[in-house]
């Protein structure tokens, strides 16, 4: 097996890790900061595909599009929060769990409304559209490579906003009490609001960037979300740090083992059995890392005493 | 203040929908139009499925959003059993030869008995965590139960496995829809009773206490973790047998009685009718089923008046609906 | 001298740079009532965890009836006899009084693992957790959720549930907090009769049921126990004096 090959697929889980990292980062600090556990996250991956699809397909421009797709989502987010979620901070869990599954069906069933069952093609724009060279000979997609970009930028970015400004200052004493801030005269109710509306602009930034590679459709949010649960129990919930290396972890495992495994198969069982085994292992590997990691982390990575 | 003695309204109002229940196919019958008997047995097999989550939802307060894969996972074994039965190629040929099954005894004692090995380990690792680590890791296992399916061509991966003839029950015609509703229906009073006996027992009393404050329970020397488990273990049997019987009816199972939108709706069925009630999961599942079929009739987007109304249950008439029209639980 | 019940040696916990118990060793001997003061944060809560069985020590013993305890949880330590209440009421709320009680009936006769019986009809439990009940004068309450108990009611059934169980040891945590003059007169009066039973560590912020009922008393200050002896020793003590009221005593 060539270098080349290997090194594809490396970058390719580096940036399938990016892509989840955007969307874990929001989800924890939503639980992290609200206590909040939120499955439309999803749902508002989708809003960000379906703007940018739709402003790229009106207007011919991609980069106006991701603008939309971030206004949009974020948008989204900042109604649900204010309709839904700010109701649901002092309920229970399963409360939380079936609001926001009832929002699933909502967004789900009223974008098919609005767009119709078929999938919207999103392109790549040309300015990203061509290949880069790589040791070994390969030819990497520069598409791929500018969304590994993005997230090493959304990771600094993210960094920077929590450890040195008073945004970040007011989130981490969210996180750590929250009745203390309202206390203190934080503005809570705005800081929520803007905390959810940034993890859906994260969110819908991660569904435009991957809107382009395969195509936009109703329901492409949920198996996501939940790989970027998987993310957040190995990482622990409540920490970016966490979010970051769960993410690059689940992406290469996952990424690596649907190339290694069949081959690792095949290599015992035959090209046909093999192939079967490999590919149906692989699509349970990374369930099996997470069920490892926690036997004996049961809070994660980099729990952040949630 | 209540000791058991005598009707009290819950009773009474669970009782009238398990009646409604049993009259509406009859009816349907009577009229000479099979669609509703099977609407019917549609409700009994789904509030089965619903009984078995509550045990551990409703009493144990474990929110499991993972409970497709012991549904599924029931609706295999059927699937796996009634093919290997009509191909006549044995599933395993040592230490003797086992063909499968088309006996529906048989296939229910497997789907239990898988479905409950399936949720040991399961339950093992997600119990160890709380709160909305258990929801996550629940989903997560059930995902991955999924994706195997998927991509296992065997059982016909994506595309699901077909039972080309239903399943027998010694004594009846199970190919006659009123014949199946009533396995189906008896088997929901069975559920019914056991869930009954099980919430007054004293394992039903320190599940119950396990979900109120674990703290005390272990203080008067009762472990949560055991209880825990083994409420899980029976829910997933429970849950299980709902699937093999969903198989049964529909002749056909396939990797979306796996999926989150099935760990998400039999969550909707036991909070509809009310979480932890007797027959919150009988009223549940009418309920669903109802909405699903009139709704359904009216416009093909119905699953967004679905959602606005489990918004609106949420927020505002929590209880479900045995809540609403029973009022609150008195444990005695 | 008769075997101590219960016996702490040099125990030590600490959570980052605090030493929230800082070489702890505490005897709990048959029929007395040892009191555990200290001012707040003296780590007396930190202490109770402890022994209970919810906290693990970084090093130090723990010995209860001849064992060592420190490898069980708080279940297992329960069911060995140590019976706890909190400081903070910790109850099975949507319960009746009486169905907190008979849980603990029921882990004293090892059996929830049983399926079929149901308890209300169970007179096994049902008599013992009355009797519980009317010693601490809830039976009149029995049916009543604990949720609508008041403050007072909620302590004695922490205490109810305690004896229920049978145990060999009491590990009560401020069980005076919150009651009024005459609610803490009537329970002083009852812990003195208690500790016939079952010897009694007694952490208590009331100074008066404390001298009233202690034997012993141990002072618990930053961690250590600065003092340890009867009511007069501690009460003329240079540094009790000087934890509690500062150096102008």
């Amino acid at each position: 097996m060539s270098t080349a090959l290997l090194i594809e697929q490396l970058l390719n889980g580096l940036q399938f890790g990016v892509m989840l990292f955007l969307m874990a980062a929001g989800l924890t600090l939503i639980f992290g900061v609200m206590g909040l556990i939120n499955l439309a996250h999803g749902s508002l991956y989708m809003v960000g595909a379906f703007a940018c699809a739709a402003v790229a397909a009106a207007t011919g421009s991609f980069w106006l599009g991701l603008a939309a797709s971030l206004a949009a989502a974020a948008a989204a987010g900042a109604l649900v929060e204010i309709v839904v979620s700010r109701r649901l901070y002092d309920r229970d869990h399963l409360d939380q769990v079936l609001a926001t599954f009832a929002l699933i069906l909502i967004f789900s069933e009223g974008t098919r409304w609005l767009f119709g069952s078929f999938p919207l093609y999103l392109d790549i724009p040309s300015a990203l559209s061509g290949a880069v060279e790589l040791p070994g000979g390969a030819r990497y997609p520069l598409y791929r490579l500018a969304i590994i970009g993005v997230g090493i930028v959304v990771a600094a970015g993210l960094y920077m906003l929590i450890s040195k400004t008073r945004l970040g200052m007011r989130i981490r004493a969210g996180e750590s009490d929250r009745e203390m801030i309202g206390a203190l005269g934080v503005d809570i109710r705005t800081l929520y609001t803007v905390v959810f509306a940034l993890g859906a602009a994260l969110a819908g930034l991660a569904g435009a960037l991957v809107g382009a590679l395969q195509s936009v459709q109703v329901g492409m949010g949920e198996p996501v979300l939940i790989l970027a649960f998987v993310v957040i129990v190995i990482g622990g919930i409540g920490s970016i740090k966490g979010a970051l290396i769960g993410a690059i972890l689940v992406g290469l495992v996952d990424t690596l083992g649907r190339f290694l495994l069949p081959k690792l198969f095949v290599a015992f069982m035959g090209p046909s059995q093999g192939t079967t085994m490999g590919a149906a292992i692989a699509s349970m590997l990374i369930y099996v890392v997470m069920a490892f990691i926690l036997a004996f982390r049961p809070r994660g990575l980099f729990s952040a005493n949630a | 203040m209540r000791d058991g003695v005598g009707m009290t309204r819950e009773t009474a109002i669970g009782l009238f929908l398990v009646a409604v229940l049993l009259a509406f196919p009859l009816v349907a019958s009577a009229m000479g139009e099979p669609f509703y008997i099977t609407l019917a047995t549609r409700m009994a097999v789904l509030a089965l499925a619903a009984v078995g989550l509550n045990v551990a939802l409703g009493l144990g307060g474990l929110v499991s959003f993972g409970h497709a894969a012991f549904f599924g996972i029931g609706g295999y074994v059927a699937g796996i059993l009634a093919s290997h039965a009509f191909n006549q190629e044995p599933i395993f040929s040592t230490p003797f030869a086992f063909m499968g099954s088309d006996r529906m005894p048989v296939v229910w004692l497997f789907a239990m008995l898988v479905s409950a090995l399936v949720a040991l380990p399961i339950g093992a690792i997600s119990l160890r965590t709380s709160g909305v680590y258990f929801i996550m890791i629940t989903l997560a296992f059930a995902q991955m139960i999924y994706y195997f399916a998927m991509s296992w061509p065997a059982y016909g991966g994506e595309d699901g496995l077909s039972i080309l003839s239903r399943n027998t029950f010694p004594g009846l015609n199970t190919a006659n829809p009123l014949s199946l509703f009533a396995v189906c229906y008896g088997l929901l009073l069975v559920a019914l009773l056991v869930f009954a006996v099980l919430r007054d027992s004293r394992f039903g009393a320190a599940l119950l206490a396990s979900r109120q404050n674990a703290t005390r329970l272990a203080a008067v020397g009762i472990a949560p973790f055991p209880v825990r488990l083994a409420a899980f273990v029976i829910s997933a049997a429970i849950t299980g047998l709902a699937g093999a019987l969903y198989a049964d009816l529909n002749r056909f199972v396939s990797p979306s009685m796996l999926s989150w939108q099935m760990s998400g709706e039999l969550i909707v069925l036991v909070i509809l009718g009310g979480t932890g009630r007797l027959f919150g999961p009988v009223a549940g599942a009418m309920l669903f089923v109802m909405i699903e079929f009139v709704l359904g009739g009216i416009t093909e987007r119905w699953q967004f008046f679905l959602g606005l109304i489990l918004l609106g249950v949420v927020l505002f008439a929590r209880g479900g609906l045995v809540g609403v029209l029973a009022g609150k639980v008195r444990h005695g | 001298m008769a075997e101590p019940v219960l016996s702490i040696r040099d125990l030590r916990k600490t959570f980052g740079a605090l030493k929230a118990t800082d070489g702890v060793s505490l005897d709990l001997r048959p029929g007395e009532i040892h009191a555990l003061i200290g001012p707040n944060g003296a780590g007396k809560s930190t202490l109770i965890h402890q022994i209970a069985g919810s906290l693990r020590p970084d090093s130090g013993s723990i010995r209860f009836l001849g064992q060592d305890v420190g490898e069980l949880g708080v279940a297992a330590r329960a069911r060995m006899g140590l019976g706890r209440s909190f400081q903070i009421s910790s109850l099975a709320l949507e319960f009746s009084a009486l169905r907190n009680v008979m849980l603990a009936v029921q882990s004293r006769q090892a059996s929830s693992f049983r399926f079929l019986k149901g308890v209300m009809r169970d007179r096994s439990l049902i008599e013992p957790a009355m009797a519980a009940l009317e010693r601490t004068g809830l039976a009149p309450r029995a049916h009543v959720p604990a949720a609508e108990l008041s403050h007072g009611e909620r302590r004695q059934l922490e205490i109810a549930i305690a004896l229920a169980l049978g145990p060999k040891t009491f590990l009560l945590d401020e069980p005076m907090a919150g009651m009024g003059p005459e609610g803490s007169r009537a329970l002083t009066a009852f812990l003195d009769g208690l500790r016939q039973e079952a010897p009694i560590l007694l952490v208590e912020h009331d100074m008066d049921a404390v001298f009233a009922l202690a034997d012993r008393i141990s002072v618990l200050v930053y961690g250590r126990i600065i003092a340890s002896g009867t009511v007069d020793e501690i009460r003329s003590h240079p540094d009790v004096r000087r934890a509690y009221l500062g150096e102008t005593a």
